[in-house]
């Protein structure tokens, strides 16, 4: 799973209110080889939610992500090639997604997160 | 892309082993999953460079297809982990990315604003009625640019109304009808193979900021 499609996905308990971000237990990090697309993170950026980004890569274990970025820094080829590679080459395999307000753990194998509830969470 | 290569690439793709009723397993045919596919990229420009979700993605035929026509990033969702390892090993034979998430559509919550375009083969609702109808509803609130999707054609003037009326959907289109081949997969089909008459349908959700779900 791209810490893009973790910019994504919440909590989904019923009843839980503030589901988003996901907190992520790691267990194993792939890193796959992405074609380095700028129009695409470009478009991308004002979409992705930064602070879970980056609070997601570190927890993955890549710390180069600035804590605050802004439009303008979408100028420079260093930042977006860090960009791009938090946002689509980093894969958490092995791990969880953790809810951040019940605590309960969605397991992520063979990097499928499985966000399946139990009849009492529906 | 060449529509005949995507339909012959779609074709090698591996599907379910051992199909499940209840979840209605059909997979969607190289045919039917190439077309709409191609007619999202090439009539709408929803494909190429977009972030694409494939719905009840099953062996990840559409997903795939979306990622060979350029999607930047395709994600496949479905509720049944052996259809996922299927699918995820068709993206592994094709040399192609895909996220995917194991989840019940319908309970699904996620940031609106990220995908462009909802791809789905949904379950027809004959096992379970109006099983389509939930994974339309949830499409339409996540995409931000299209929804494809197939419905069978006796059910048109319903999706039509249910889409425009209850879920927000600004403009909801008939692209083409056509036939869906039902193999002989399950031991209560009598015939060899049956075609179903099904609509390819494209739903335009509201833009944000429009939604009040």
């Amino acid at each position: 799973m791209r810490l893009l499609t973790h910019n994504m996905l919440s909590s989904n308990i019923k009843g839980v209110t503030n589901g988003f971000p996901l907190l992520i237990e790691v267990e194993k990090v792939v890193e796959k080889q992405v074609d380095f697309n700028e129009d695409f993170l470009r478009n991308m950026f004002p979409k992705i939610e930064w602070k879970a980004l980056v609070e997601a890569s570190r927890t993955m274990g890549y710390t180069e992500l600035p804590e605050n970025a802004e439009s303008s820094m979408l100028d420079s080829d260093e930042f977006l090639r860090k960009f791009h590679h938090a946002l689509i080459e980093l894969h958490l395999e092995e791990g969880a997604l953790v809810c951040p307000e019940t605590g309960r753990k969605f397991p992520v194998n063979k990097g499928i997160p499985n966000m399946l509830l139990h009849e009492d969470e529906v | 892309m060449k529509l005949k290569q995507l339909e012959g690439l779609l074709g090698s793709l591996d599907q379910f082993e051992n199909p499940k009723i209840e979840l209605e397993q059909y997979p969607t045919g190289p045919h039917i999953a190439s077309r709409l596919l191609y007619t999202a990229e090439n009539s709408f420009g929803d494909v190429e460079n977009k972030v694409v979700a494939d719905f009840g993605c099953g062996c990840g035929t559409l997903g795939l297809a979306a990622a060979l026509l350029g999607a930047d990033h395709v994600i496949g969702l479905d509720i049944d982990t052996e259809s996922l390892e299927i699918a995820s090993s068709n993206a592994d034979d094709l040399d192609l990315d895909m996220d995917f998430v194991h989840c019940d559509i319908k309970n699904l919550k996620w940031q609106d604003r990220i995908v462009d375009t909802v791809v789905m083969n949904p379950p027809f609702g004959t096992r379970r009625k109006g099983a389509d109808m939930d994974f339309l509803f949830v499409a339409l609130k996540v995409a931000s640019n299209a929804v494809y999707s197939l419905h069978k054609t006796t059910t048109r003037d319903h999706v039509k109304r249910t889409a425009l009326r209850d879920y927000n959907a600004v403009s909801a289109e008939v692209l083409c009808e056509l036939r869906f081949d039902v193999p002989q997969l399950y031991k209560f089909h009598k015939k060899k193979e049956v075609d179903v008459a099904v609509d390819l349908w494209r739903f335009v959700p509201k833009k944000d900021g429009e939604k009040h779900l």
